[in-house]
């Protein structure tokens, strides 16, 4: 297994958010995390980030990477796209690219931009207001696509996108995965829900339901969320 | 040129060239140019159209730079004060007159490599004429003692449809002590834009005291800083605009980041006294923003790595 998490549970200010979680990401799977809104998904996308300690097991190729940072995972092959990414004042989309891209060249930055339906001069514009929400989005998937890690971990990587642009990040997540990486998706586009290989749901914590993804899709639209909290 | 002089000119113009500054520009007669090393005018240029005059006074060096009218030059002028002694006080007082429709960009490099107990105290005088439009942009090089006291004071007068821009940066080394105190009087139609970045650590004090005064009518201004302050610096910000005229508008704009025991005061002041006027102003004093750091640490940057390309942006 890519992933493997084990009895996972974290309490944020006295409330448990996520209870007793198992779940695994095969090599090169694109895995969808489904859930309504509060169940938990982005808690657990940051869980394997390493952003909030917690209780359990996280299992990276193996090797038990709980107690490692978040620099620790990224070095080891895990990145995550948050939901709302970051602006960075003064920094440039291509300074903030060469931060995943290390040693690549200018073309191959040019060559991501364009795969993520960005045209080249956005690579000198500032990360902050100047650029649309779906624009900065694109530039955090160029940003991961650039990193080439072994697990993508992209939160609501569809959300204030055009249907259009969505249809491209879906083919951008395909692309990864035939380049090896695993995907942990957390999307509520049906587009991209038809993308994925397996899913699991979320719902109050919990993972009620993990397999096939056309079974999760049909339990999912039947009882989103069969728990209460 | 004699040969202690000629001894003194060429240290300053290596440390000159190894701080960015272009050595090429400051050693041809087709740009307006000026060297000062400590209260000695090391040499000075002047071109058709900008002429520099510059005497010792009692206490330091006397210059004066004028822009012809409607001379719109293309080559900015480069001026280079420095001080490479470990101690000692430099004054500069300037005037600068932009004539009427003249434009030109001053690029000044303040070199203070060596500094353990210098002065650097600048007084300038700038008057931009109607339609004139000046830059100047003052780059420092410090030491890493941080035994510089730099007090720069500007009294900016902008005449209708003018602009006068300026950039304050500590591009290497300790700030020290700095103490900035500017301040632009706007006439209608004139623009102004005042950027100070900082990056202040050990037991640096930075000091900002800057006033737009918006006295003309559609007249603007924006008053814009930013600060990265560590170990156990502290500043001081004010960041004053001033509506008078019709239509006027101002901005003030101050981020700072603070880290360790590193303390900040800012305090942006909005009057008017025209109800046609509108001045504005935003303060964000903070340690690094979270996301920002996560999201450069989820590419695998370790804090350290991610905090130093957070202010190297904030600062740029």
């Amino acid at each position: 297994m890519m992933l493997k998490i084990e009895n996972l549970r974290i309490v944020r200010e006295g409330k448990e958010i996520l209870k007793n979680v198992n779940f695994e990401i095969a090599p090169q799977e694109i895995h969808l995390v489904l859930g309504i809104n509060g169940s938990g998904k982005t808690t657990l996308a940051q869980a394997i980030m390493g952003i909030y300690p917690c209780e359990g097991k996280i299992l990276f190729e193996g090797e038990d990477i709980t107690h490692l940072s978040v620099w620790e995972r990224a070095r080891k092959g895990i990145t995550l796209a948050f939901q709302e990414p970051a602006r960075f004042e003064g920094l440039s989309v291509k300074d903030y690219l060469m931060v995943s891209a290390k040693n690549k060249s200018l073309n191959r930055l040019e060559e991501v931009i364009k795969m993520v339906g960005l045209p080249r001069n956005i690579l000198f514009q500032e990360v902050g207001d100047n650029l649309s929400g779906g624009e900065r989005k694109r530039v955090e998937l160029a940003s991961v696509l650039l990193m080439e890690p072994k697990l993508a971990i992209l939160d609501e990587p569809d959300s204030g996108i055009d249907m259009l642009s969505c249809k491209l990040i879906s083919e951008v997540i395909e692309r990864m995965k035939s380049m090896g990486t695993s995907v942990m998706l957390i999307t509520h586009s049906e587009d991209m829900i038809n993308i994925a290989d397996r899913a699991t749901i979320l719902c109050a914590g919990k993972v009620v339901a993990s397999g096939e993804r056309d079974e999760i899709k049909r339990l999912f639209k039947y009882s989103p969320c069969p728990l209460k909290r | 040129m004699n040969e202690f002089i000629k001894n003194e000119y060429e240290r300053l113009v290596k440390y000159y060239e190894s701080a960015g500054g272009n050595t090429k520009a400051l050693l041809s007669k087709d740009y307006a140019s000026m060297v000062i090393n400590g209260n000695k005018v090391l040499a000075k240029n002047s071109t058709k159209e900008i002429i520099i005059e510059a005497e010792k006074i009692e206490d330091g060096v006397y210059a004066h730079i004028r822009i012809k009218k409607g001379y719109k030059s293309k080559n900015p002028v480069h001026l280079c004060f420095g001080m490479l002694p470990r101690e000692g006080r430099q004054y500069i007082r300037t005037e600068i007159f932009a004539e009427e429709e003249s434009e030109v960009k001053f690029i000044a490099h303040c070199i203070f490599p060596n500094a353990v107990k210098v002065e650097h105290i600048m007084d300038s005088n700038v008057k931009v004429g109607k339609g004139a439009k000046v830059e100047y942009e003052e780059v420092h090089f410090h030491g890493k003692e941080g035994g510089v006291k730099v007090i720069p004071k500007t009294r900016a007068i902008v005449g209708e449809g003018g602009m006068y821009n300026s950039t304050f940066v500590i591009k290497s080394g300790r700030a020290g002590f700095v103490d900035i105190d500017y301040e632009v009087r706007l006439g209608e139609y004139a623009k102004s834009m005042l950027l100070t970045k900082i990056y202040a650590t050990g037991n640096d004090l930075i000091k900002a005291n800057e006033s737009v005064i918006l006295e003309g009518a559609h007249s603007s201004g924006v008053i814009k800083t930013r600060m990265a302050l560590r170990d156990k610096a502290k500043s001081e910000v004010i960041g004053k605009t001033i509506g008078l005229g019709a239509y006027s508008r101002g901005h003030v704009d101050c981020t700072e980041i603070i880290m360790d025991d590193a303390e900040a005061i800012a305090s942006p002041v909005v009057m008017a006294n025209n109800p046609k006027a509108k001045v504005t102003h935003e303060a964000a004093i903070g340690s690094v923003d979270k996301k920002q750091l996560l999201t450069l640490m989820a590419r695998g940057l370790t804090e350290e790595e991610a905090i130093d390309v957070i202010v190297g942006g904030l600062l740029k």
